[in-house]
């Protein structure tokens, strides 16, 4: 007698024995087995951050994003609801846009001329009576299955079930209202395109050190020797900022201890009011002159949220995964509604911290290729991340935090990534 | 001297004036493949721009995200920055040699001379042998009897496609 055999994954993996309390092991950075796991365990199932509402503002735009190593078209319809769509005809699975943004009503397939709307649907194909039934309601271009959208943050599930958005989120979502109320607006916008830089290395250590405070002394000494910066201070031994875990695999280095400290508005950004008189001056209508204070010293938030969105107070990261050990991360500078001076500041800094020749960024790129290649070799075959177990404990919101420099965020990551990748 | 020995004269001194710059660029090409950072710093003019835009050749540096948008106190910051010893992302340094080329002189305005050249690159570092290519413009101006940079844009050909990281002067 024979048993109906189930195709299983080409070897199961040990989670519990690769990713433990203070270490995980090396190969979960490089085995391509694991990442074909990955993708369809987290790429293609939770909510991962596609591209942000202003960038689509106007009905019938549409820009080319990503996600995992997958190309997805996120559109506006003429209601102004948005739509992220997968580029491949449903005919025979020719690419049907080759342009990174536009604004058209419909994408009509170079291959054999069928037309979709900018919502997905068939809407019509060249010689019908060569089928026998109409297929514009069977056929179309594939849809993420869930959009979400949080404070014009649009995020996409390819699960057509699972947690929502917002319970995805849980105390990330402060921080976006953080971020947001930064502008007198109260909104974010994303208008100043990105650059791409792709390193050598698996994305997971991109994703871990975007809140690792303990590398900035070390890895940044170069710039903080040379400018004028205060960002050094931060991540030393003795600063108060703290790491916090928020769940789900969402992080951030919470630095406003250390701004509130210093108790001057605009510090957070290594300027002064005298410098962006009219910024504040539309905080101060909008908010009050003492709410206004209370943000311009808290500043934005640094946080990472789980997979691929890394809000790093001037600027904004979205990481993509190509391959098991090739990673890109697109970075722009935030933009805040209604404010062009600190907005053109915010483009400056960005422009010279980020993107393949950045004071910051190209060095983080170098570390993240070095363990990419350090942890194929086997002695040791672990990655530790012990730092600060000891002195780790509980917020007034039930989190956990640590140190500005230490694995807190990291482990946080890892237990998520566990549970993530144990699901079935 | 008729009007023919005028002509000759004139084209004589176009091709000294365009040798004058096609080695001013080779120089500076030369100091960049050998990182030699603070000769490079001494080439520009104070009211410099170095300029490598990102998603094409003409967005506008003052509203687009560029890959690099430097003024003067910026280059000097970048090259404090490799002269600390610090810079990882060079460190070792990347092995570079490149081509100028298609070396076009459009004209002289206030600022100073137009050029344009093609630039290829190869880079070896240990990331991998990556082969870089553009479309470079400078504005070059004569100071005290000496080309100087006060403007240069480097258009890499695959400015809108992800790029690696390049910390070394290109």
């Amino acid at each position: 007698m024979t048993e109906a055999t189930i195709a299983l994954p080409a070897r199961r993996q040990d989670w519990a024995h690769l990713i433990q309390a203070e270490q995980v092991h090396g190969s979960i950075y490089t085995d391509p087995d694991i990442y074909q796991e990955e993708l369809r365990k987290i790429w293609q199932r939770t909510w991962v951050y596609v591209g942000h509402v202003s960038e689509i503002p106007n009905a019938n735009d549409f820009i080319m994003k990503s996600i995992g190593p997958d190309p997805v078209l996120m559109t506006r319809d003429k209601d102004g609801q948005v739509h992220l769509l997968h580029n491949r005809c449903p005919h025979r699975g020719n690419q049907v846009c080759e342009k990174h943004r536009g604004n058209q009503k419909s994408f009509t397939c170079s291959y054999h001329g069928w037309n979709f709307g900018i919502d997905g649907g068939l809407r019509g194909y060249p010689f019908p009576s060569g089928y026998a039934q109409d297929k514009r309601k069977e056929l179309g271009l594939g849809k993420v299955a869930r959009v979400g959208i949080y404070r014009g943050f649009v995020f996409g599930s390819m699960a057509a079930e699972g947690p929502t958005l917002e319970e995805h989120l849980g105390g990330a979502k402060d921080a976006i209202d953080n971020l947001c109320s930064n502008s007198p607006e109260g909104e974010v916008e994303v208008t100043s395109g990105f650059l791409q830089h792709k390193v050598m290395a698996n994305w997971k250590f991109v994703m871990e050190n975007e809140t690792d405070g303990y590398h900035p002394a070390f890895v940044h000494a170069s710039i903080f020797d040379v400018a004028d910066s205060q960002i050094g201070t931060l991540y030393a031994d003795t600063s108060t900022a703290v790491t916090r875990y928020f769940g789900n695999g969402h992080s951030e280095v919470d630095l406003r201890p250390e701004f509130r400290k210093r108790d001057e508005p605009l510090s957070w950004f290594g300027t002064t009011p005298q410098k962006l008189p009219d910024y504040v001056e539309k905080m101060n209508a909008a908010y009050g002159e003492d709410k206004a204070r209370k943000i311009m010293i808290d500043g934005t938030p640094h946080i990472m949220i789980f997979p691929n969105l890394f809000i790093a107070e001037i600027q904004m990261f979205s990481i993509q995964p190509l391959s098991v050990g090739e990673t890109v991360q697109h970075v722009t500078a935030l933009q805040f509604k209604g404010v062009p001076d600190f907005n053109r500041r915010l483009r400056q800094q960005t422009m010279g911290s980020v993107g393949p020749a950045g004071f910051l960024l190209a060095d983080d790129a170098e570390m993240y290729e070095r363990s990419h290649r350090g942890v194929q070799e086997k002695n040791p075959e672990w990655v530790y991340l012990g730092r600060g177990s000891h002195r780790e404990r509980t917020d007034e919101h039930g989190y956990r935090i640590g140190h500005a420099t230490d694995d807190l965020c990291s482990r946080g990551m890892w237990q998520h990534y566990r549970s993530l990748m144990e699901a079935a | 001297m008729g009007a023919s020995d005028r002509l000759m004269t004139t084209d004589l001194e176009e091709l000294v004036r365009y040798h004058g710059i096609t080695q001013f660029l080779y120089h500076e090409a030369r100091l960049q493949d050998e990182h030699r950072f603070q000769d490079w710093e001494a080439l520009w003019t104070d009211d410099a721009v170095y300029w490598l835009p990102a998603n094409g050749e003409n967005t506008d540096p003052e509203r687009d995200m560029s890959i690099l948008y430097d003024n003067r106190s910026r280059i000097g910051l970048r090259i404090r920055q490799f002269l600390t010893g610090k810079r990882y992302s060079q460190m070792p340094v990347s092995r570079l040699r490149r081509v100028i080329g298609n070396i076009e002189v459009l004209g002289d305005e206030p600022g100073g001379t137009r050029v344009t050249a093609n630039m290829l690159l190869y880079e070896s570092h240990r990331r991998g042998q990556i082969m870089w290519a553009a479309r470079n413009e400078y504005l070059l101006r004569q100071v005290d009897g000496q080309w100087r940079l006060a403007f240069k844009k480097v258009a890499l050909v695959n400015n809108d496609a992800p790029l690696t990281t390049m910390a070394f002067l290109m």
